[in-house]
C-alpha cells in the first residue's frame, strides 16, 4: 500500500516539473550545432594543422575587435597548441608594434613584438571599443569557449561535454534572416542570430565569408571551414592544457584501476580468515 | 570500547619515548586495535573517503593559494596564471575545485547512510551534532572559495546569499554592510573570504577529530543496529577495514579522477570564466550543485524573511533528528515502513535539487513548495509518529548471529556440489 502512495506521489511531482521544463524550455535559446572536433573523448588530440589555420582566421578577422589578453605569443610554439617553430613564432611577433618603457630618460617607446609579449589588444580600454563598435563590447576571447555552454541538461552536459567550442561555432554561422513576427523589435545595428545567449539581437555583424582567409596549407575555407577552425582554436586558448591533461588522466586511471584490483584481492584474502 | 591493548615498544629507545608521550601506545589502541563491529557495509567507508578528501582540500589548496592573488583586480587572472603558467597548476586546481564537489558526493551519502541505519541515536547523538556542524562549516568553506576565482557567479553568488542576511529585522542592513566591509561586495570582502577560506579547513580537521573521538567512545554503530555485544562481533581496524576502507577510497578516487581529467567544468558554471562584472547580472545566479536543495527552498517560499529562516532552519533541524526519531529500533532495515519514508525523503531532497537549479518562475516554484513542505514534514511529523505507530520486523539478538543467519542464507541458496 505504502510503495502505491510513494509511487503516485513520484509520478505526480514529476510529470509537474517535466511539463513546466517543457514549457520554459520553447523560449529558451536554441542548442548550438554539433559539431566533432579531434580534441573530443578521452583521447582526443587537437589538430595542428586546424589550430594555425584558426590563428589564421583570428588574426586576420577576430583580431580587429577582440582581445585575446590571458595569451602570450610564446604560447604558440608551446607544446600541445598550434606548435608554430619558435622562428615563425619570432617572425609573427615581430610583426606587432608593442609600446615599453619607460626608457632611462622616462619616455615609453614601441619596439616589434617579442614571444614573451602578450597578444596585443585592439583596443587600448573599454571606452574606445565600445566607441569603435557601436556601443557593443567585443568580449576578450581568450576563454570564450569555457565561459559558454553549446547546450544545458545535466545528461547532455555529461554526454556530450559543455559544448564551448560548438557555441562559438554556431554563433559564426548562425546568421539568419529574423522571423517576421520578431522584426518589429528589432534594434538598430543590430543582427538577429538564435544561437547567441544574450537574447537573439547580436551587435557583431556576421564576421566571416566564403574563402575570406586563404590558407597557407590549401584547406577548404567557406565560411562553415573557418569557423570550424577558428573555434578549435579558441578551446585551445581556453583550455592550453587539455592534452597534457588527457594524457596524465590515462596514467592516473590506469594506475588506480591496478591498485583497486590489489587493494581487493589483499581485502578478500584477509577478510577470509573470519566469518563476516 | 573498554578493552585496551597494550602497547610495548620493542626497543629501548622506544620505550624511552612512549614513557614521555605515549602517542604510539595511543595509534596503537584507537587505529590499528580499534574494535570495529565485523559487518559494516561499503556505505560505511565514506568516513575514511571524507577524511582523505580533507587532505587533499587542504594540500592542494595551499598550493593554489601559493599562487593566487587576493584582489579583486587581480584574483580571475591570478587563477588564469595558475591554469596556464604553473607547473601543473591546471591539475592542481581542477583537483581542488572538483574535490569540492567530491567532498559534498561522500557527505551527502555518509548522511544518509546514517538517517537509514539511525546511526544518531543514542548513544551517538553528540557523534551525530558535530557532524551537523561540520556540514554547516563545509557549506560555508565552500561558498567562500567559490567566491575567490572572481569570476562572474563568484560574485553574483556572493551578493546573493550575503543579502539573505537582510531580510533580517532591524539589523539585516547594518549586518550586511559589516559582512561586505563596505556597501557592496567589493575588495574588503573578497580578501576576508580569502582569509576565512584559508581558516575554516583547520577548523574542520579539529571538527574532525572530535567527531572521531566521540564516535570511538560508543564504537560504530553497524547495519543492524544491535550494540558490539563481544568479542565475536568485532575485528581489529588494522588490517581489517584499512583494507576495505582503503579499496573503497581508490575506487572513489577512479570517479574524481573522472571529473579531474575528463570532465574538469562540468560540475561548475560556463559564466564563472567570465571575470566578475559588477554592472553586468547573469541571467540565471545559481549556487553550486550542492547547496541546490537549500536554494529551492529559499526561493519557493514567497515572504524572504521566512525563505531564509526555512532554508536556516531545514539544517539545524538536522540537530533535532536524535530526539525526533521516536523509535527503539536503530537501524532502517528493521523499519519496513520507515524504509519506503527514508527513500521518498531522499527522492525529494534530490527533486529540490533540480528544482533549486531551474528558474524560480511558474510549476518550479509551486514545485519546490510541495517539496519543501514535504522536507519539513518528514522531520516533524513523520518520523516521530512512525517510531510510535510503525511495528517493526524482529532484531536479531547480536551481530555474529545476524552474520551466520546471513552466511547460512548464502549456504542454501548455492546448489548441492
Amino acid at each position: 500500500m505504502m510503495k502505491l502512495t510513494t509511487a503516485i506521489a513520484f509520478s505526480a511531482a514529476f510529470i509537474l516539473a517535466a511539463g513546466f521544463s517543457q514549457s520554459v524550455r520553447a523560449a529558451e535559446v536554441r542548442f548550438a550545432k554539433d559539431v566533432d572536433y579531434s580534441f573530443e573523448g578521452p583521447f582526443g588530440k587537437f589538430d595542428r594543422a586546424q589550430l594555425q589555420r584558426g590563428y589564421k582566421v583570428y588574426k586576420e578577422v577576430c583580431s580587429n575587435c577582440h582581445s585575446m589578453r590571458l595569451l602570450y605569443l610564446r604560447n604558440l610554439a608551446e607544446p600541445g597548441g598550434p606548435e608554430f617553430t619558435e622562428e615563425q613564432v619570432r617572425a609573427l611577433a615581430a610583426s606587432f608594434q608593442v609600446q615599453d618603457g619607460p626608457d632611462q630618460s622616462g619616455e615609453m617607446f614601441t619596439r616589434p613584438g617579442l614571444p614573451s609579449d602578450r597578444f596585443p589588444s585592439p583596443f587600448p580600454n573599454e571606452q574606445a571599443a565600445r566607441a569603435a563598435n557601436g556601443g557593443a563590447y567585443p568580449t576578450d576571447l581568450s576563454l570564450i569557449t569555457k565561459a559558454r555552454a553549446g547546450w544545458t541538461g545535466t545528461f547532455r552536459q555529461l554526454a556530450k561535454g559543455l559544448g564551448g567550442s560548438e557555441y562559438v561555432y554556431s554563433v559564426l554561422t548562425g546568421y539568419e534572416p529574423e522571423p517576421s513576427e520578431l522584426a518589429a523589435e528589432k534594434p538598430p545595428g543590430k543582427y538577429y542570430n538564435p544561437y547567441y545567449t544574450n537574447g537573439h539581437w547580436i551587435g557583431m555583424p556576421p564576421p566571416l565569408s566564403d574563402g575570406q582567409v586563404t590558407f597557407d596549407d590549401g584547406a577548404p575555407n567557406t565560411a562553415s571551414d573557418m569557423a570550424r577552425d577558428v573555434s578549435a582554436f579558441l578551446a585551445w586558448t581556453a583550455e592550453p592544457k587539455l592534452e597534457a591533461r588527457k594524457a596524465l588522466g590515462f596514467q592516473v586511471v590506469i594506475y588506480l584501476i591496478v591498485l583497486a584490483v590489489l587493494l581487493y584481492i589483499c581485502k578478500e584474502r584477509i577478510w577470509s580468515r573470519i566469518e563476516h | 570500547m573498554s578493552e585496551h591493548t597494550v602497547y610495548e615498544p620493542k626497543s629501548a629507545l622506544g620505550r624511552w619515548f612512549e614513557e614521555r608521550l605515549p602517542i604510539l601506545g595511543f595509534v596503537k589502541t584507537h587505529v590499528l586495535d580499534y574494535p570495529t563491529p565485523k559487518n559494516l557495509n561499503y556505505w560505511w567507508t565514506f568516513g575514511g573517503i571524507l577524511t582523505a578528501m580533507l587532505a587533499i582540500q587542504i594540500v592542494s589548496g595551499i598550493t593554489l593559494a601559493m599562487h593566487y592573488t587576493p584582489h579583486t583586480s587581480m584574483a580571475f587572472d591570478s587563477v588564469e596564471h595558475i591554469m596556464r603558467d604553473v607547473n601543473y597548476g591546471w591539475l592542481i586546481r581542477y583537483v581542488h575545485s572538483n574535490g569540492a564537489s567530491m567532498f559534498f558526493i561522500a557527505v551527502y551519502i555518509h548522511m544518509f547512510r546514517g538517517m537509514y541505519y539511525g546511526s544518531y541515536k543514542a548513544p551517538r547523538e553528540v557523534l551525530w551534532m558535530i557532524g551537523v556542524i561540520i556540514y554547516l562549516v563545509m557549506m560555508a568553506t565552500g561558498f567562500m572559495g567559490y567566491v575567490l576565482p572572481w569570476g562572474q557567479m563568484s560574485f553574483w553568488g556572493a551578493k546573493v546569499i550575503t543579502n539573505l542576511f537582510s531580510a533580517l529585522p532591524f539589523i539585516g542592513e547594518p549586518l550586511v554592510t559589516w559582512l561586505w566591509g563596505g556597501f557592496s561586495v567589493d575588495n574588503p570582502t573578497l580578501n576576508r573570504f580569502y582569509a576565512l577560506h584559508y581558516l575554516l579547513p583547520f577548523v574542520l580537521a579539529g571538527l574532525v577529530v572530535l567527531h572521531i573521538w566521540a564516535l570511538h567512545v560508543p564504537g560504530n554503530s553497524n547495519p543492524t543496529g544491535v550494540s558490539v555485544k563481544s568479542t565475536q562481533d568485532v575485528v581489529a581496524f588494522h588490517p581489517y577495514y584499512t583494507l576495505k576502507d582503503g579499496f573503497a577510497l581508490i575506487v572513489f578516487m577512479l570517479l574524481f579522477a573522472f571529473f579531474v581529467f575528463y570532465a574538469p567544468n562540468y560540475l561548475g558554471h560556463a559564466i564563472n570564466s567570465d571575470p566578475a562584472n559588477p554592472l553586468a547580472t547573469p541571467a540565471h545566479i545559481v549556487p553550486e550543485w550542492y547547496y541546490l536543495p537549500f536554494y529551492a527552498i529559499l526561493r519557493g517560499i514567497p515572504h524572504k524573511l521566512l525563505g531564509v529562516v526555512a532554508m536556516f532552519g531545514s539544517i539545524f533541524l538536522l540537530f533535532a533528528l536524535p530526539w525526533l526519531d521516536t523509535s527503539k529500533v536503530r537501524s532502517g532495515a528493521y523499519r519496513p515502513v520507515f524504509k519506503q519514508f527514508f527513500w521518498l525523503f531522499a527522492i525529494v531532497c534530490i527533486g529540490l535539487g533540480y528544482l533549486g537549479s531551474k528558474p524560480p518562475e511558474g510549476g518550479y516554484v509551486i514545485a519546490a513548495r510541495i517539496l519543501t513542505a514535504y522536507y519539513f514534514l518528514h522531520f516533524l511529523v513523520i518520523l516521530p509518529l512512525l517510531g510510535l505507530l510503525e511495528k517493526p520486523k524482529p532484531v536479531p539478538s547480536s551481530i555474529s548471529e545476524s552474520v551466520l543467519a546471513k552466511n547460512s542464507r548464502r549456504l542454501a541458496a548455492q546448489p548441492a556440489e
